[in-house]
C-alpha cells in the first residue's frame, strides 16, 4: 500500500526500542568516567521514557522504514510554545501539566461540550503507526506514533452538513509554555483540515511514542499527526476542536502569507519561497549520507492524491 | 562546533550537518564584526595596539565561512551541482551569503604583508569590501530563519553601531575640517 523510497528493512531487522535502550546504557557505561564528566546527568540514559501503553500495530498503515531513535524524536522539536531552538522543547516542556485535560468540541456538530481526554480516547482501541515526518524546512524522520484514527473521533461528535473544515487549536497558558511570552507567533497556535483529509484513515490523533506515553516536547496529551504534509501541520497540546463551514485560520499562514499555505502538503514541486523542497536531510542518516529525493506527499500519494483532483496544488500550497 | 563543546558534551544534536554548519556560519559572522570592531575600539580607547588583531581575526572570519561554505556544498549537498546552481541563482539568501564569501576571498588573498606594499594606496580601498561582506553576512542570516528573527536583528544592529561610529567620527572631522575653513577665509579678507 505504501510505497518507500529506500529499500526497505525487514520488519525482523529493525531494532526494538529496549535492545536499543539497552545498547545504549552499554556505550553509556563504556564511555564511562569520560563520559561522565561532561555530560549532564540527565542526558545520560536516553532511552524511552513514560507509561507504557496497551496498543495493536497497525502494519497497513505504517512504513517499513526505521524509526529514527527516541532521543532524536524527543529532543529535535519545534514546537515554539516552549522556544524556537530545536532543543527549547525538551528543556522547557517539563513545566506542562497533561493532566486532568479537557477538550472542548465546537462549532457545526451536534454533540459539543467539554471533553475529559480520557473519555474522548476510552471507546477507540490504540494503534501504533510509523510514520514518515517531513518537517518544512526540510529535514524528516520516521516516527513510530500511538493513537487513534482522527475520523473516527471526529465521527463521534456527529458533525453537520455545513461542517467543511475542522480547526484545532493549542493551550494559551504562558505560565507552562514560556515560548508564549514572547509574540514570535500568534497565540494561541491554531491549525485546520478540510472534512475530507481529517477523515482520512492516515489522520492520527497521537497520544504515544514508542509504545509509551508521549512526552511533552512532541505534543502530550494529545496531538495532530497528517503525514502528507508538512510538520507544522500536526498541532500539539490540543484544547479545542471545532467544526466550521469556513477554512479556519491557520498559525504558520497567519505569520508569513507567502511562505506557508493551508494545505501544506508536502511537494517537491513547490519550492518555499526561500529554499528548495525538492529533497530532504533525513534526521539520524549520520554526517556522509546525501540527502534524500522528497516525495509527493510525502510518499503517501497514493493515499491522498485523490483528494486532491482538480485543485492546482501549485496555486493552494 | 565551539558551541556544541561549549554546550557540554551534548553532542552535535540529531542534525549534525546543520548544527555545525549554522556554528560555523554564526562564529564566522561574529568574528567579521570582530574586525569591525578594530577601528571604533583604537578611537574609543587611542591606542592602536588593537591593529595588531584586525589581520587574524579578519583570516579567522574568513576560514569560519569557507568551512562554513563548504559544509554545505561538500557535507550537506554532496556536490550536486543542479541544486546548488539553483541555489545560488535563485534563492536570494544564499545569493547574499555566496557574494559575501566572494568579497572576502580577495581580502583574505591579498592579506600578506607584501601585497600590502605591492598595492599601496588601492589595499585601503579594496579592503573597504569587508563593509558590504559584512552586511550581506546580517542579511543572509536574517533571511535564513523561519520566523524569530531577534538574533539575527542583533547582529545587524551591532553591524549598525560598528558602522555609525565611523560615520560619527568622519562627521566629526569633516566638522573639524569646516569650522577650520572660515578662519582661513577670514584670514584672505583681512589681507
Amino acid at each position: 500500500m505504501l510505497m518507500p523510497q529506500h529499500p526497505d528493512p525487514k520488519p525482523s531487522e529493525i531494532t526494538p526500542p529496549e535492545v536499543y535502550a539497552a545498547r545504549r546504557r552499554f556505550m553509556t557505561g563504556a564511555l564511562g568516567l569520560a563520559a561522565a564528566s561532561i555530560m549532564p546527568p540527565a542526558l545520560a540514559s536516553a532511552g524511552p521514557t513514560g507509561a507504557a501503553l496497551t496498543f495493536q500495530r497497525n502494519a497497513a498503515l505504517s512504513t517499513t522504514e526505521t524509526p529514527n531513535s527516541w532521543e532524536d524524536i524527543t529532543t529535535y522539536n519545534n514546537y515554539y510554545e516552549f522556544g524556537t531552538d530545536k532543543s527549547d522543547p525538551s528543556e522547557n516542556a517539563g513545566r506542562l501539566s497533561t493532566r486532568p485535560w479537557s477538550v472542548t468540541v465546537a462549532g457545526e456538530a451536534e454533540v459539543k461540550g467539554s471533553f475529559a481526554v480520557e473519555d474522548l480516547l476510552k471507546p477507540h482501541a490504540l494503534e501504533e503507526r510509523v510514520y514518515r515526518l517531513r518537517c518544512v524546512e526540510a529535514w524528516s524522520m520516521v516516527i513510530p506514533w500511538v493513537g487513534v484514527p482522527l475520523g473516527e473521533v471526529l465521527k463521534r461528535f456527529r458533525p453537520t452538513s455545513r461542517a467543511k473544515y475542522v480547526a484545532f487549536t493549542t493551550l494559551a497558558d504562558p505560565r507552562q509554555m514560556p515560548g508564549q511570552r514572547s509574540s514570535v507567533l500568534d497565540w494561541p497556535y491554531v491549525e485546520g483540515l478540510r472534512i475530507d483529509e481529517a477523515m482520512h484513515p492516515l489522520s492520527l490523533l497521537a497520544v504515544g511514542l514508542y509504545g509509551r506515553v508521549l512526552p511533552n516536547q512532541n505534543g502530550a496529551p494529545l496531538r495532530l499527526v497528517v503525514p502528507w504534509k508538512y510538520g507544522f501541520k500536526g498541532i500539539k497540546a490540543i484544547v479545542k476542536i471545532s467544526f466550521t463551514e469556513q477554512m479556519p485560520p491557520t498559525s504558520w499562514n497567519r505569520a508569513a502569507p507567502g511562505e506557508y499555505g493551508f494545505y501544506a502538503n508536502v511537494n517537491p514541486a513547490v519550492d518555499h519561497p526561500r529554499w528548495s523542497q525538492k529533497t530532504e536531510r533525513h534526521i539520524g542518516s549520520g554526517l556522509f549520507a546525501p540527502r534524500r529525493p522528497t516525495l509527493p506527499f510525502n510518499g503517501y500519494a497514493t493515499e491522498v492524491a485523490s483528494l486532491y483532483s482538480g485543485l492546482d496544488l501549485k496555486r493552494n500550497f | 562546533m565551539v558551541r556544541a563543546v561549549v554546550l557540554g558534551g551534548r553532542g552535535l544534536g540529531a542534525n549534525p550537518i546543520a548544527m555545525v554548519t549554522d556554528t560555523l556560519g554564526l562564529w564566522g559572522l561574529r568574528l567579521l564584526l570582530a574586525t569591525l570592531a578594530l577601528t571604533p575600539l583604537r578611537h574609543a580607547t587611542g591606542s592602536s595596539e588593537w591593529l595588531r588583531f584586525r589581520r587574524m581575526l579578519g583570516l579567522f572570519a574568513f576560514c569560519y565561512l569557507s568551512l562554513h561554505f563548504t559544509m554545505y556544498v561538500v557535507v550537506d549537498q554532496s556536490f550536486n551541482v543542479g541544486i546548488l546552481l539553483e541555489d545560488v541563482l535563485r534563492r536570494p539568501w544564499i545569493t547574499l551569503g555566496f557574494t559575501a564569501l566572494l568579497l572576502l576571498l580577495p581580502l583574505a588573498l591579498t592579506s600578506t604583508r607584501s601585497a600590502m606594499r605591492r598595492l599601496g594606496r588601492r589595499w585601503q580601498q579594496l579592503h573597504y569590501a569587508i563593509y558590504p561582506a559584512a552586511l550581506l553576512g546580517c542579511w543572509h542570516y536574517y533571511w535564513q530563519v523561519k520566523r524569530d528573527v531577534r538574533s539575527p536583528l542583533l547582529y545587524a544592529a551591532i553591524f549598525a553601531v560598528l558602522m555609525a561610529a565611523r560615520l560619527w567620527r568622519k562627521r566629526a572631522a569633516i566638522a573639524q575640517r569646516l569650522s577650520a575653513a572660515p578662519a582661513v577665509h577670514e584670514a584672505h579678507d583681512v589681507r
